[in-house]
């Protein structure tokens, strides 16, 4: 749960909209997120959530919603 | 050897001879087979008659090029298995871009003989080559295969000008033989690719590039000889426009062409324009213009630099982190295209209008509701960014420094 709920609170706020109930939400094409957010998001969850993200790893289309962020995240942990 | 080099999607007869050449590998296909010997010959024939014109020193260059960075590459490969210092990942970087920094030192007259180490295609196969050693840094490649490596540089449909692909992305299309279902409508999209480059790149391309592009130019130089202002501002703005299409069609063209043909092989290579000229801003316009160059540019400078400056904390702000990672990456890209003035000029123009873009963003952000959105602003936006497009293409055709 702790991924959960740290995975909104960093999209609310880089994206300034409350994401909770929108787990598929399209974050890169939407427009929510540009590239620094998305530097922004590599950073904070390495920070927050104790994963290893290389950029190189960083497939848009693997991190484009909350709910594959979450997986992701999941396994890299 | 033969005569001249023979330019890659050049002539439309070019197209008859090529896909004639590739009917072997496009039946095999279609039979779910990859003859990779075939294609191998094939690359080596149609390399031949690319490289091998005007004494083959290109040829000569290109196979230099190719030993010299898979000795990089593997150096690299053998050393990051063991250890993971910073200092060797920077030394291998710099040494990988030492055939590029040459040949770009080389357009400069007076290290011209520096040129012969050059050629085509030498910018974008460097992307490949030092894309791979980051992810060498990164750990997100760990075995390679030398001739998958050399597969992926040496892809002709290519590689003379990209797109530019991601070697892991290429790697899994070219082992994963597409079932017929799936390659015939490839083939379909190929076909109509094919028509709409020929169309961009033989008819409007023409019009823009060989038709109109020459006229307006003597008018310009005309009016620069008698030094008539007005005159002279007035092509100036029928310039801009008239290069700006030359350059989106002639390039959008050849991008459709390369794709085509790497679809008939089998391979996906990834969209290089989607609608430029109707981006709303400037950071629209580069997530549709040259797309593969924008995106390894963000993926593989922007991103990095940005990271890196905010774990190091070089700035308290995060908006001038962003400010600084567009600099280099708009420097880079600039020095990239060439070393002339209006090259880097161009770069530096970009990246000035993507930091008051985000001003912009940010400003729209907190004011939100101020403006409602109509198909007025929308065409407004379209409107300015367009011309401010076309005013870095007039910075980056050059003709700019043939009036100083």
């Amino acid at each position: 749960m702790k991924n959960e709920q740290e995975v909104y609170a960093i999209l609310a706020d880089l994206t300034g909209e409350q994401l909770n109930d929108k787990p598929d939400q399209e974050l890169f094409n939407s427009g929510l997120m540009d590239s620094m957010a998305t530097v922004q998001l590599v950073m904070e969850l390495e920070e927050k959530l104790n994963v290893n993200i290389p950029i190189s790893e960083f497939e848009r289309s693997e991190w484009d919603t909350p709910a594959k962020i979450m997986t992701q995240v999941a396994a890299l942990q | 050897m033969m005569g001249a080099n023979l330019a890659p999607y050049g002539a439309p007869v070019y197209f008859i001879g090529l896909i004639v050449s590739m009917l072997p590998i496009i039946i095999a296909l279609y039979y779910g087979r990859r003859l990779k010997l075939y294609e191998t010959i094939w690359t080596g024939a149609l390399l031949l008659l690319t490289f091998g014109g005007d004494g083959a020193h290109q040829l000569m260059a290109l196979t230099a090029y190719v030993f010299f960075e898979c000795a990089v590459m593997g150096a690299y490969h053998v050393y990051r298995r063991q250890k993971n210092a910073t200092w060797v990942f920077a030394v291998a970087i710099l040494v990988s871009l030492i055939p590029l920094i040459l040949v770009k030192l080389g357009t400069m007259p007076s290290l011209s003989r520096l040129s012969l180490l050059g050629f085509l295609g030498i910018s974008y196969i460097t992307f490949k080559t030092v894309q791979i050693l980051i992810e060498f840094r990164d750990g997100t490649l760990k075995e390679v295969n030398g001739v998958s490596v050399i597969r992926f540089l040496l892809f002709f449909p290519t590689i003379s000008s990209g797109p530019i692909d991601r070697f892991r992305r290429f790697e899994a299309d070219y082992d994963a033989i597409p079932d017929r279902a799936a390659y015939t409508e490839l083939v379909g999209q190929a076909i109509n690719k094919l028509f709409q480059g020929l169309v961009y790149k033989f008819i409007l391309g023409f019009i823009f590039g060989t038709w109109l592009l020459p006229q307006v130019t003597e008018q310009l130089m005309r009016a620069h000889h008698i030094g008539d202002t007005g005159y002279l501002i007035l092509m100036l703005v029928a310039y801009m426009y008239v290069w700006s299409m030359y350059l989106f069609f002639d390039f959008a063209g050849y991008s459709l062409f390369a794709i085509a043909i790497s679809n008939l092989m089998g391979v996906h290579t990834p969209a290089n324009f989607n609608a430029p000229f109707r981006s709303h801003n400037i950071k629209d316009f580069w997530n549709r213009w040259h797309m593969t160059l924008s995106f390894w540019f963000r993926d593989f400078i922007f991103m990095r630099v940005s990271l890196l400056m905010m774990k190091k904390r070089w700035f308290k702000n995060r908006i001038r982190v962003s400010q600084a990672a567009y600099l280099v990456n708009f420097l880079v890209m600039g020095f990239w295209h060439g070393l002339t003035w209006y090259y880097i000029a161009y770069g530096l123009f970009h990246a000035s209008a993507i930091i008051i873009n985000d001003y912009w963003l940010r400003f729209k952000g907190r004011h939100a509701g101020m403006i409602k959105h109509s198909w007025l602003t929308e065409g407004v936006a379209i409107f300015l960014t367009f011309n401010t497009i076309c005013f870095s293409f007039l910075i980056f055709s050059g003709i700019l420094d043939k009036l100083i």
